[in-house]
């Protein structure tokens, strides 16, 4: 049995969600609660709120606070190569059968502020893929979006990704890719000249184009089941035939509606192939 | 609401440690029966890279069934599930598991609040929470939440644990805890937690 208090929060933390929706089309309805739960208490500190209805009012009618509440919503922790294993086994394993393709789309389905994105763009270039390779980098958060588009990362990260990058079968030094300024690494901006960055959220959005491959790591998680299935299903579509899907290192297809759809093609890195 | 309704009944039970966690851990999970009706929810800190080898050891030690929790899975009762390195394990309303990557709390990622907070929204009155030996003070918050909601606390004799912050935080935010000793931890929970055969 729930106490009266938390039985309240609970229906405050729903109208919240509803709220949010209806006023501003962010949809956060199919959002896995118990986390969304945390970040949204860490909210309601930050501005001073004592209940979720008083954030609601706030956010209702203080449109200028909603970037700020989004980023508490959809922060993310990112680093480039992060599990280097994955993009050992990309390099390995799938650019083999990407080569076979004239021309690749890729689709960094939550590309948060570009950690992931750079990492592929550095990788495709090293394997000789970036002339016939388009990526889309997608997210919800337009303000992460334009960090992504930015490049700019604190120069105090570049020691890990360095070592993620080396792990994962590096053929260059990552210092080869940005430029140290001011305590920052500024990326090459020749490695975003083939991007499209947009804005797309997994919870309503529709499919935009046929690509080879999406990386959507650690963005899954985030979601209840019906969203992660209504995400997955957009992979799907979206995938050509014998298309692969990257997942996050504890992200599964396994209670997916769209498992069968899919054959594991690296068990440990969370690597799938969209059946033929 | 001041007394403990006769006809309670546990649904779940979360544990929470950290330095030398598994030693105590080992003096009591492997003595809980095949039977035992409850699912287990674990978060032990262990460092964040790499490949845990906690689920594959106890599960090697105990009748129970133990295994690394996996996203959006559902919990069955007499399973272990152990949070995975560099992952917070949580409870969700419709009682399947998450993992997420939210920051760490206390430094700690599994961290023991965040999954003892989020049980207790998720069962309410029908937790039961242990704090074992750890040097941090993690657990504390997450076990006057589970208190906090109704549920029904144990922390591990500070004179037993080697080490003794975490029991002596979780103590100090809960002074009506249960204070416990490992080897009497196993036959503790079945008379307080499992109803009698009826």
């Amino acid at each position: 049995m729930k106490t009266a208090a938390a039985e309240t929060e609970d229906i405050e933390l729903h109208l919240l969600m509803e709220a949010i929706f209806q006023k501003y089309h962010y949809d956060f309805r199919d959002y896995s609660p118990a986390s969304l739960k945390r970040r949204l208490l860490q909210a309601r500190d930050r501005f001073g709120c004592t209940t979720f209805s008083a954030l609601q009012e706030r956010v209702l009618h203080d449109p200028g606070m909603l970037p700020q509440l989004l980023s508490h919503l959809t922060v993310q922790v990112s680093e480039m190569f992060r599990d280097p294993g994955f993009f050992r086994v990309l390099r390995t394993e799938v650019v083999p059968h990407l080569r076979t393709y004239p021309s690749l789309k890729v689709w960094i389905a939550g590309c948060s502020s570009g950690e992931e994105l750079y990492s592929l763009a550095i990788l495709f270039r090293e394997e000789g893929l970036e002339e016939r390779t388009l990526f889309y980098a997608t997210d919800i958060n337009s303000t992460a979006l334009r960090k992504a588009e930015a490049g700019v990362y604190d120069l105090a990260r570049i020691a890990q990704f360095t070592t993620n990058h080396q792990r994962s079968g590096a053929k260059r030094s990552l210092s080869d890719y940005y430029t140290a300024a001011y305590g920052a690494a500024v990326f090459d901006k020749s490695l975003r000249k083939r991007v499209v960055f947009s804005d797309h959220t997994l919870a309503s959005d529709a499919v935009f184009a046929e690509v080879h491959l999406v990386c959507c790591r650690n963005v899954l998680i985030y979601f209840n089941r019906e969203l992660q299935n209504r995400a997955v299903g957009l992979f799907k579509d979206s995938l050509v035939r014998k298309g692969f899907l990257g997942l996050g290192s504890k992200e599964s297809l396994h209670f997916s509606a769209h498992a069968g759809d899919f054959a594991e093609f690296s068990r440990s890195e969370r690597i799938y192939q969209k059946r033929g | 609401m001041n007394h403990e309704p006769a006809h309670r009944q546990f649904r779940a039970l979360v544990i929470g440690g950290s330095a030398g966690a598994l030693g105590a851990m080992l003096r009591f999970l492997p003595l809980l029966p095949r039977r035992f009706p409850l699912p287990v929810m674990i978060v032990v800190h262990l460092p964040p890279d790499g490949e845990s080898l906690l689920a594959p050891l106890l599960n090697s030690r105990c009748q129970l069934s133990v295994k690394e929790a996996e996203d959006k899975e559902p919990i069955l009762p007499g399973v272990v599930y152990i949070a995975p390195p560099n992952y917070h394990l949580l409870v969700e309303p419709d009682f399947v598991l998450s993992l997420s990557q939210d920051e760490c709390v206390l430094y700690s990622r599994p961290s023991i609040d965040v999954l003892f907070e989020s049980a207790a929204d998720a069962y309410g009155d029908a937790l039961a929470g242990i704090i074992l030996t750890g040097a941090s003070s993690d657990g504390a918050a997450g076990l006057k939440a589970l208190v906090d909601a109704g549920g029904r606390a144990y922390v591990q004799d500070p004179a037993t644990a080697e080490a003794s912050a975490m029991p002596e935080a979780a103590l100090d935010a809960c002074p009506t805890a249960q204070i416990v000793d490992p080897s009497q931890i196993a036959a503790l929970l079945l008379r307080e937690l499992v109803p009698a055969p009826s």
